[in-house]
């Protein structure tokens, strides 16, 4: 351990002791003040309340420990005997209330701002899937899938090499396709889930807000700084719970409209690809990739399964039993696991089939064309 | 008198509530060691970025099976313990009123921990953690995905028995067999803590039996209650899940509070400061408990009328909260103290748990628990006030009552070595974790972003050593038992109480004809 290094420790076991509020560099000691006015609202009442409870509790803490230090029987203090006193009584509970008055007033104005369902620029429908995010911009007909970056998906492994996690970009808080949102624009955020409880959660946004099945939640934010933000689904949510981080790039509205643009064009040509045909090694490549980002999580990448989650290798649906059935089973989902109809492509359902039945020692020797893919659905 | 069978068969059919408290005590010692080691896998896996000791989901089945085995096997049973040994001796009574409902409340808790920790054990491969992984608070739907669901499901409907007819019980006996003189009015104020939450739990255990059987329709008898595909509601279960759960956190605080208000007085030499008023403010707590139970669902997306009334009545707990804290301090004031043992463990509790209450103010406040709520934050807090708060004030209490049920004082150089270590592993265990949630750290995840390290290895070194110390805990505790110096009646000087009027060791019969009091 470097001398600087100890030096930086040191620094802060002095912070625990000193005041809270004191940042130090690599520490992050206290909570983000944030992009967006309705975060700063937040940040100034947080310190507001919490300065309130450290001075509240340096008095109380104060008359403690002199009464700790001086009424000690070693001291020779006699017990004085008094007890109750209507006086004393009635000042300490009016003087609490009042505080929290204090609190109170300004909290319940950021709440209402907060909960404000005035006109949005831009509405994305966030949909929590285990484990996972899809965003539906609603205005524009833009729908995809944001997952762990596959970098940070394999350091987080078990038995990953430990330096893959310093190579990896901002380990477990990237992913692999991040949202863009304009910044200065009202962005609506309609939360739901497909499976069980998610919450959305960007801390320099403020906004973390339960992603439920069956509900539509609202929340906005504005952002006022282009950045890229980071955040991470705040409910659990089961196994890979704290493996579905949340990315928002915000960027300047031209770059914006330029993004959008390109996405829709990419969206046509993937469409293109349902009535191509692949070769055998393209599908294989290509449904490696789709595998490792959508399958892994439970099948394990080698295809192993474990506990509920069943293995793939010499399993009677990726090897012996028919490719409709297969495809079948990927679109609609079978008790705990989601359907993948409506986030893969045909291309994609195709690859990763054609992928789960030659890989691992599989080798059915069958190759799945996208056509299969859209006739199954 | 001296009839009563030996061995196995006195354990097994005792209907003495000393032998009964006796046993409920060394169960939550047990169970505080195994909801511990699973605590100790957390801290170990956290100590690094990365995956290193378990799965993420044998990692999330521990911080379920710890919060459970804590809650219901560790601080609950440990408080009705206390309630068993003291209640009878603090106001006069030969025994609890129900005695052989008692023995029956005692005995169901092992199945009832059995049950719940069944699952870890089915199948093959431990590590595959076929055990309830869905946090203590078992939310639907995805409480609803775990094929094991039953075993969970009856081991809570065994604790909710159990502690319902513990709690009948309890009433029961503090109502009717007082002493002659001790009017409601001069009761202990452990015995009325414990008096008010005997009623809590008669209140809101139905409702967790409720919820569970919901959960169990849900999954085996084709209703939907909580399941949105079919019409039901799973934030239905939020709001059954909470107006079960924040009562349940004051159950776990109240007889804390109890047994600190009786340590504080004996070792200051001063009455109680405002005795009354401290019965008052216990009721107050009671009664705001049942009225805040959102605060913990304010992400749920509440109308903002409903968050509005949710903060305004949480951060009102505030104020006979502080009234009780002004009172523990106002009755120190003035005192000639002394810092034996117990008080030494008060004296944190009071430090400690005002701590929590703090933060508990600042999550009250709606807009910033938006930033603070699902974050380590929100661990910091209930760990301040259920660990720095009730567990601490249960160890005072063993402290404090130990030398009167073994006649022996325990080893005092060794306790204190306890108490310090344990004080300072305690904060250096979880004050870091405030600044985790703050910089944004989620609670429950098996792995973090690597800005988190350096906070979490210091906490999990605190919880070494925090969770270390407590083996010396059982070493003195064993060691009392075997031998030690004899302690007068009184035990503490001058300390006041029916307890302290029986013989050390207190007999197995205590006040056979009743005393009476002035
Ligand atoms: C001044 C009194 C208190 C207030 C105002 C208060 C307030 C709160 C609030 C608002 C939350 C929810 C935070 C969130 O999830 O975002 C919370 C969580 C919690 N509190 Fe307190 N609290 C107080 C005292 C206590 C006490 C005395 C206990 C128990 C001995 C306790 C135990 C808990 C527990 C266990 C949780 C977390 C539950 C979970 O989500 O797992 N609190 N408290
Ligand atoms: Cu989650
Ligand atoms: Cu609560």
């Amino acid at each position: 351990m470097s001398a600087s290094h100890i030096t930086k420790k040191l620094a802060v076991l002095s912070g625990l002791l000193l005041a809270p509020g004191v940042a130090l560099a690599d520490y992050a000691l206290n909570m983000t003040q944030g992009v967006t006015e309705i975060s700063n609202d937040i940040y100034d009442l947080h310190q507001l309340v919490m300065w309130i409870c450290t001075i509240a509790g340096i008095l109380v803490f104060t008359v403690m420990i002199y009464s700790l230090i001086n009424h000690r029987k070693s001291k020779g203090a006699v017990a004085a005997q008094f007890h109750e006193s209507a006086t004393v009584e009635v000042v300490w509970t009016v003087i609490p209330l009042a505080v929290l008055v204090a609190i109170a007033v300004p909290a319940t104005g950021v709440l209402l701002d907060i909960e404000d369902p005035s006109k949005s620029d831009v509405t994305i429908q966030v949909t929590g899937w285990q484990w996972k995010w899809q965003y539906n911009y609603r205005d524009e007909d833009l729908s995809f899938f944001s997952s762990l970056a596959a970098d940070s998906n394999e350091a987080r492994q078990l038995d990953a090499d430990p330096s893959l996690k310093v190579k990896a970009d901002n380990y477990l808080l990237n992913v692999d396709k991040p949202i863009v949102v304009p910044v200065n624009k009202k962005v609506r955020l309609l939360l739901t889930s497909n499976d069980v409880i998610h919450a959305w959660w960007v801390p320099e946004f403020a906004v973390k807000r339960d992603a439920i099945p069956g509900y539509i939640n609202e929340s906005h934010f504005t952002a006022t700084k282009t950045g890229i933000y980071r955040g991470q689904c705040a409910e659990l949510c089961g196994k890979d719970h704290g493996f579905m981080p949340i990315v928002v790039k915000v960027v300047e509205q031209a770059e914006y409209n330029a993004w959008i643009k390109s996405e829709k064009a990419a969206i046509a040509a993937a469409a293109g690809d349902s009535n191509k045909t692949f070769t055998h090694d393209e599908l294989m490549a290509k449904g490696e990739t789709v595998y490792k980002a959508n399958c892994a999580a439970c099948h394990q990448a080698d295809g192993s399964g474990g506990g509920p989650f069943p293995g793939l290798i010499g399993s009677k649906v990726a090897t012996t039993g028919s490719i409709e059935e297969h495809l079948k089973l990927i679109i609609v989902g079978k008790g705990i696991m989601p359907p993948f109809g409506a986030q893969l492509s045909d291309a994609d359902i195709a690859a990763v089939t054609t992928y789960e039945r030659n890989a691992w020692g599989n080798n059915t020797g069958d190759t799945v064309q996208p056509v299969a893919a859209k006739a199954a659905r | 008198m001296s009839d009563h069978p030996t061995g196995i068969k006195r354990w097994l059919f005792t209907t003495n509530h000393k032998d009964i408290g006796t046993m409920y005590l060394w169960f939550a010692f047990t169970m505080l060691f195994i909801g511990g080691a699973m605590a100790m896998v957390i801290r170990a896996e956290l100590f690094q970025p990365g995956m290193q000791v378990v799965n993420p989901n044998f990692f999330n089945m521990m911080t379920t099976l710890h919060g459970l085995i804590m809650v219901f096997g560790a601080i609950m049973p440990a408080m009705v313990g206390f309630a068993n040994w003291q209640v009878p001796l603090m106001i006069g009574a030969p025994d609890m009123a129900l005695p052989r409902m008692n023995n029956w409340s005692f005995w169901i808790l092992p199945f009832a921990a059995i049950m719940l920790v069944a699952p870890m054990f089915i199948g093959g491969d431990f590590m595959a953690g076929q055990g309830p992984a869905f946090g203590w608070t078992f939310y639907e739907p995805l409480s609803g995905q775990y094929d094991k669901l039953a075993f969970f499901i009856f081991a809570v409907h065994l604790l909710g028995f159990s502690s319902i007819m513990g709690s009948i019980n309890i009433i029961a006996t503090i109502l009717n067999m007082r002493a002659p003189g001790m009017t409601l009015m001069k009761m202990p104020l452990f015995v009325w803590t414990w008096l008010i939450t005997a009623f809590l739990l008669i209140a809101v255990m139905p409702v967790l039996a409720g919820v569970v059987t919901m959960m169990l329709t849900d999954k085996h008898f084709g209703t939907s209650f909580f399941d949105a595909a079919g019409g039901g509601d799973p934030v239905l279960f939020q709001h059954v899940f909470w107006f079960f759960g924040h009562p349940e956190v004051y159950i776990m605080i109240l007889p804390a509070f109890g047994i600190v208000s009786q340590i504080i007085p004996t070792f200051a030499r001063k009455p109680l400061f405002g005795y009354a008023s401290m019965v008052y403010a216990t009721a107050a707590i009671a009664f705001l408990s049942f009225i805040v139970w959102a605060h913990h669902m304010f992400t749920v997306g509440m109308p903002a009328a409903g968050e509005l009334y949710f903060m305004y009545a949480t951060v009102m707990i505030a104020v006979p909260t502080a009234v009780k804290v002004f009172n523990w301090v106002a009755t120190m004031w003035k005192g000639s103290m002394t810092f034996e043992v117990p008080m030494l463990w008060s004296i944190a509790f009071v430090f400690l748990f005002t701590i929590g209450g703090f933060t508990g103010l600042m999550l009250g406040v709606v807009p910033v628990d938006f930033q603070y709520h699902d974050t380590y934050f929100v661990v910091a807090h209930f760990h301040y006030v259920l660990v720095t708060g009730s567990l601490f004030a249960i160890i005072a209490g063993v402290y404090y009552w130990l030398p009167k049920w073994t006649g022996h004082m325990f080893d005092i150089r060794l306790s204190k070595i306890h108490f310090w270590v344990s004080a300072i592993s305690v904060n250096i265990l979880f004050f870091p974790q405030h600044f985790l949630g703050l910089a944004g750290m989620p609670r429950r995840i098996p792995d973090y972003a690597l800005q988190f390290t350096e906070f979490n290895q210091i906490s999990s070194i605190g919880a070494f050593i925090f969770g270390g110390t407590q083996l010396l805990f059982l070493y003195i505790i064993i060691k009392c038992i075997k031998g030690g110096d004899k302690v007068s009646d009184e035990v503490w000087e001058d300390a006041k109480g029916l307890e302290w009027e029986v013989p050390s060791p207190a007999p197995y019969h205590t006040h056979a004809t009743p005393p009476t009091v002035k």
